[in-house]
């Protein structure tokens, strides 16, 4: 029974930390999906993360936090539209420069502003999102296995998180159901038959890098208004990168985009718990070897396991309409 | 004109371009003082820094330079422009700066430097470092009194011998008060990013309360604000590192270990423009204030007058060397429970 409970705090610790990748994972797919390649999901997570810290401080709402993470998000997201789709510049230079932007200027701002180091102040109460119980959580937590998954494991959490997981079918749907979703697959694969059908690529993939933009700063506000309890400088410390290695492991599709992110989720909350953990036969497992277990996984399974993973063949080209 | 030049020079890194600037201000033989990455307000190892020295220029009505880096490549160059422009003492704040120090040291016989929390030997360095391992003992054994399930942890920034020192008083201070308390050792990282990544501290920590801990001790720079906040989230205790961390969480950080940078930086300050300058190793421990334990009105309700009492009645025996903390850096080992 003991075990059960210790597996239910590392699941419901892998949900905390699936989030993020999931949200930024799901952002880009929406982008490199409509031709946009996006290396800027950690730069614009971390500028979503400040901005969301910063508001939600001055103003005691984490709500509005949530919005000007979104505001500042999505204005990087434009510049990097704007960059590499207005002005036909090289996608991947335009990702580096938001990720570097972003990393000066919070820490210079919040330097600037608060004078704590690149620190914005404590959070507390609703100036965070705070879990919320589900209902009958506390009474059926004695019931045994049931009732540990239902109050530990799914409730308890804030609404980012669900929202996070609920955005999976939502993006599925939107994807692969609906006209948008197709246009802007068409986007990316072959924008020439777009173009064709009198729809505007460059709208196009405008539209799917303002929806990047929402989802990272999305995940932003989750890390510095929900996880933690305000920004840090580099607070993202390579998600955004781990994100688009999920991306690439799940093929672009937003199903296996879920699988992929829970795995690394659950694998940093393993190595979490398996910090100074004996196990039989071999001993104490070393810090960091288990620390570099994701990485590790991603090179493995890439190379060996799911085979080559092609992404949308147009990816990465500026589209030049013919004259 | 010099502004100019040295701008020129700098002008390929914008950080370089702020350096210039800064330095070309400076008039002589003022002490200087170069913070680490961490930042001057980091409220933790690098404000202390600076605080010492703001404290120092209100007491003496002098002034100080003073510069914050950006990258790791400005090391040598800074220290090297303070070197050169005469300001003396140069206080450099950080384990980091060893390698530059070595260096410009011995290109500027004549100029003070010294280095907080690591050792130098350079026959113008005053290596200041720290006895945590004796300030640690103390909030172990404060965690040892305050825990009710006999199991505490520890969350550690990078994993560092430095570190390792930090976590190795504070068992064996918790192990004095309670021979069967568990200790659960977790560390945020193996790079410098562990300094700043709050999230994985703070999922340590819930990990930590989950196996049964209640009082977590965070000697991990940023990150340590994770630990606080999943501490006062769940309604356990955290102790602070560094500078007084009682006021972030009032009600859940037990207490702070103090380190008392300010008190090293000042006193190189007096010892430099005084003419009372003594290069070679300085010891700070709890005989000479150097480390220590926090105890303000954020804290009070949560240390009752017996803990106050053994914990000082422990420092005493410290002071006298009844009892020896191990330091880890002796040997590199940790000795399991006595």
């Amino acid at each position: 029974m003991e075990l059960f409970d210790s597996l239910i705090l590392l699941l419901d610790s892998t949900v905390r930390l699936t989030v993020p990748l999931l949200l930024a994972c799901l952002a880009g797919l929406y982008s490199e999906r409509a031709g946009i390649f996006d290396i800027g999901l950690e730069g614009k997570m971390l500028a979503g993360a400040f901005g969301a810290a910063v508001v939600a401080a001055l103003t005691g709402s984490a709500w509005l936090g949530l919005f000007a993470g979104i505001g500042v998000s999505v204005a990087m997201a434009l510049v990097h539209g704007v960059a590499s789709i207005t002005f036909r510049g090289n996608q991947i230079i335009s990702g580096v420069a938001i990720n570097f932007l972003a990393a000066g200027l919070t820490t210079l701002l919040g330097q600037t502003w608060f004078r704590q180091g690149g620190r914005t102040p404590q959070l507390n109460g609703d100036a965070r999102f705070n879990g919320f119980d589900f209902p009958f959580a506390d009474q059926l937590a004695e019931v045994p296995v049931v009732g540990s998954i239902y109050s530990e494991l799914l409730s308890g959490h804030n609404v980012l998180v669900y929202a996070a997981f609920f955005a999976v079918p939502i993006t599925y749907f939107v994807l692969f159901r609906t006209r948008f979703g197709l246009r802007l697959r068409a986007s990316g694969e072959n924008p020439k038959a777009v173009d064709t059908a009198g729809v505007n690529v460059n709208m196009m993939r405008f539209k799917a890098v303002l929806i990047t933009g929402i989802l990272c700063g999305i995940a932003g506000a989750y890390l510095s208004t929900g996880m933690s309890s305000g920004f840090v400088k580099d607070m993202t410390a390579g998600r955004g990168f781990i994100a688009l290695a999920a991306l690439i492991f799940a093929k672009w599709m937003p199903v296996p985009a879920l699988y992929a992110c829970l795995l690394f989720g659950f694998l940093s909350a393993l190595g979490n718990f398996m910090q100074g953990a004996e196990l039989p036969i071999i001993g104490e497992v070393p810090v960091q070897l288990v620390q570099a277990l994701p990485y590790i996984l991603t090179v493995v399974l890439l190379a060996g396991f799911i085979g080559k993973a092609v992404g949308p063949k147009a990816g990465g080209i500026p589209y030049v309409k013919e004259r | 004109m010099k502004t100019k030049t040295l701008t020129k020079r700098l002008g390929v890194l914008a950080g370089g371009v702020a350096l210039g600037a800064v330095l070309a201000g400076s008039a002589m033989a003022e002490p200087a003082i170069i913070y680490d990455l961490g930042g001057k307000f980091d409220k933790s190892f690098n404000e202390s820094a600076y605080n010492g020295a703001t404290g120092w220029a209100e007491e003496t009505g002098m002034s100080f330079q003073d510069i914050e880096l950006q990258a790791d490549a400005q090391r040598e160059q800074a220290l090297r422009q303070f070197a050169r422009r005469g300001s003396n003492p140069v206080v450099v704040a950080g384990f980091s700066w060893a390698s530059a120090l070595e260096k410009v040291a011995a290109e500027f016989p004549d100029t003070n430097f010294a280095i907080v929390d690591m050792v130098v030997d350079a026959p113008n360095v005053r290596s200041v470092v720290f006895n945590e391992h004796e300030g640690s003992f103390l909030v172990g054994a404060l965690a040892a009194m305050k825990s009710e399930t006999g199991k505490i942890g520890f969350v550690g920034g990078m994993d560092i011998p430095l570190i390792h020192k930090f976590y190795c008083g504070y068992a064996q201070g918790a192990q004095t008060i309670n021979p069967d308390i568990e200790v659960f050792e977790n560390y945020t990282g193996t790079t410098p990013a562990a300094w700043n990544d709050p999230i994985t501290a703070g999922e340590l920590a819930k990990a930590a309360f989950a196996r049964g801990a209640d009082v977590i001790y965070a000697a991990a720079g940023g990150s340590g604000l994770g630990v606080l906040q999943a501490a006062a989230d769940e309604g356990k205790f955290s102790i602070g590192v560094d500078a007084n961390q009682n006021y972030i969480q009032p009600g859940s950080v037990l207490t702070s270990m103090l380190k008392q940078v300010d008190v090293a930086v000042a006193n190189a300050f007096t010892d430099g423009t005084t003419g009372e300058w003594t290069s070679g190793l300085n010891v700070m421990g709890l005989a000479n204030g150097g480390v220590g334990w926090a105890l303000d009105e954020y804290n009070a309700d949560l240390i009752t007058d017996e803990m106050k009492a053994t914990v000082e009645e422990l420092t005493a025996k410290i002071i006298s060397g009844e009892i020896v903390v191990h330091n880890y850096l002796d040997d590199n080992t940790c000795p399991p429970a006595m």
